[in-house]
């Protein structure tokens, strides 16, 4: 049943593919973390409409699927802007955005963990508003929430399998090639399924240890 | 001569456009004024007209009940919390408000900033930056909102943590310190900003009772340097008799007696001033 020989063979392939897939999450990770942070200061903005239409947006993107979001950026914007985004941009910007609104909540709750006699602190010190999140709020809102980030980077890593529906090479599309080209669909599928755990595992106990370090920190 | 100069420049504010005339008569300008000040919460009116002046450098001791919206007036000299009525005036300037077309408004954020630098306070927990030493603790603020150089904010803030008898702390972090080690830190933060006006709430009463004694020390020897006006907001009655040139007593969102500390405590007129320092004596406080 399994080919020894056929599975070392398509083994480059697939590893190449996994290269293209782990740099599609990273990118789509960075967007994530960015437009996460922009997204949890415009929830919480004093001026409403921009907090509420920002809170609408998030929930428009979190209950809506990523495939079909990844569909629209690919598929329909090209019709509607005459601008198309080639699939490696879609993707990345498809997935990052899917994620911040996931990231803004974790940036929400870090920066609600922050006492309220900090912020106190730093008015009765005379920091603008500026001045008080970057050296007082983030400084002690984002270290804890970086095993939670971490998470959300193994996730983000497993929805990649998604992007091969708008044709981004990554390595459930090079899967599919190679099975259209032997017939054989064993093999890929099954390394395709092994490396995704192998990096997944790995990265979760790198997290694990991160957190397990903070924790520590955090004690003394 | 300093009367006279106040008088002067009374004259002079109250022909500016705008602002209400026939403002003080007691000769001085008062560094802050509370006018007609009140504060809700909600339906829960705490502060129910509170009309208050200190002089520049004036020790006043603020004493009273618990929940009788002490913590409040002082959070509004601070910027904390926003008068609901009523004014206050900073060394002459209106602290929460500006005159737009002889108009009182709300002021922006930018006159805020400008103001503040003129406060300072001292809270109940300390709230030091835990993710800062203690140097740092004392020399962000100098650096970022003063502007002050590396080593000009250095130099205070080592020379003021001298004063209050940390200088052998300055690499540790606050979670490493005692309680009273964290307030005398956090008093030395406020004070290296250099504001004429410093609110003291409460800063004794999260402390173990063997710490209490490091902290009024500091602050006595604070307030005997004299240039700074104090609003100490306490329950520490023997320490606001000894330091405090006036102590004002609040009950209920309103001020219901205020004098000297020997007419406060010595010569109480109230029947609700009366029964409170009872209820202190008693208590053995
Ligand atoms: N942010 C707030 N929201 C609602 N109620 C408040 C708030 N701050 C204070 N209060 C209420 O205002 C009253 C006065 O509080 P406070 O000024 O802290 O009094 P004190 O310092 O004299 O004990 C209390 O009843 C308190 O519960
Ligand atoms: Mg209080």
């Amino acid at each position: 049943m399994w080919d020894w020989k056929y599975a070392w063979d398509i083994l480059p392939q697939l590893l190449s593919a996994l290269k293209m897939t782990v740099w599609v999450t990273l990118c789509a990770f960075v967007v994530a973390l960015i437009i996460g942070l922009l997204l949890a200061f415009a929830a919480r903005s004093q001026f409403k409409p921009l907090s509420l239409i920002t809170k609408g947006v998030i929930e428009f993107i979190r209950n809506t699927p990523l495939l079909v979001q990844v569909f629209f950026l690919y598929y329909s914007l090209p019709v509607l802007t005459g601008i198309s985004i080639p699939a490696f941009y879609a993707g990345v910007i498809g997935l990052g955005l899917h994620y911040s609104t996931y990231l803004s909540e974790v940036y929400r709750s870090g920066i609600e963990g922050v006492p309220k006699g900090q912020w106190e602190a730093a008015t009765a010190l005379n920091y603008t508003k500026a001045q008080t999140w970057r050296s007082i709020i983030l400084p002690q809102a984002v270290p804890p929430i970086i095993p939670v980030l971490g998470n959300y980077l193994i996730v983000m890593f497993k929805e990649t399998p998604i992007l091969c529906a708008i044709t981004l090479v990554e390595m459930m599309l090079t899967a599919k090639n190679i099975v259209s080209q032997s017939f054989r669909a064993f093999e890929p599928y099954t390394l395709v399924g092994i490396l995704f755990f192998i990096i997944s595992y790995i990265a979760s106990l790198l997290v694990q240890r991160l957190e397990k370090r903070m924790n520590l920190q955090r004690g003394k | 001569m300093l009367k006279a100069i106040g008088i002067d420049e009374q004259a002079e504010l109250s022909k500016v456009p705008g602002q209400e005339g026939n403002r003080i008569d007691t000769g001085t300008k008062p560094i802050v004024k509370y006018t007609g000040v009140t504060k809700s919460f909600g339906d829960l009116q705490v502060l129910k007209g509170i009309d208050l002046e200190m002089q520049p450098g004036e020790k006043v001791a603020v004493i009273g009940p618990s929940g009788s919206g002490k913590t409040t007036l002082g959070r509004m000299l601070m910027t904390l919390e926003e008068p609901t009525e009523g004014t206050i005036e900073l060394d002459g300037e209106l602290l929460w408000h500006t005159h737009e077309k002889g108009e009182l408004v709300r002021a922006g954020e930018k006159h805020l900033h400008r103001m503040r630098s003129n406060v300072g306070m001292i809270f109940q927990h300390f709230n030091l930056f835990p993710h800062m030493n203690v140097l740092r603790n004392v020399t962000e603020a100098p650096r970022k909102v003063l502007g002050l150089s590396k080593e000009e904010a250095e130099e205070r803030a080592v020379s003021m943590l001298g004063k209050v008898g940390l200088a052998d702390k300055l690499k540790m972090y606050p979670s490493n310190l005692s309680g009273g080690q964290k307030q005398r830190v956090a008093i030395a933060r406020a004070l290296v900003m250099r504001p004429k006006v410093m609110v003291f709430d409460e800063v004794t009463s999260a402390l173990d009772p063997e710490l209490v004694g490091e902290v009024l020390e500091v602050i006595r020897e604070i307030a005997e340097e004299g240039e700074m006006a104090m609003m100490l907001i306490t329950h520490e009655m023997d320490f606001a008799k000894e330091i405090a040139d006036r102590v004002i007593f609040g009950a209920e969102g309103r001020i219901v007696e205020q004098g000297t500390p020997e007419e406060i405590f010595d010569n109480p007129k109230s029947d609700r001033l009366q029964s409170f320092l009872q209820r202190f004596r008693s208590n053995g406080i």
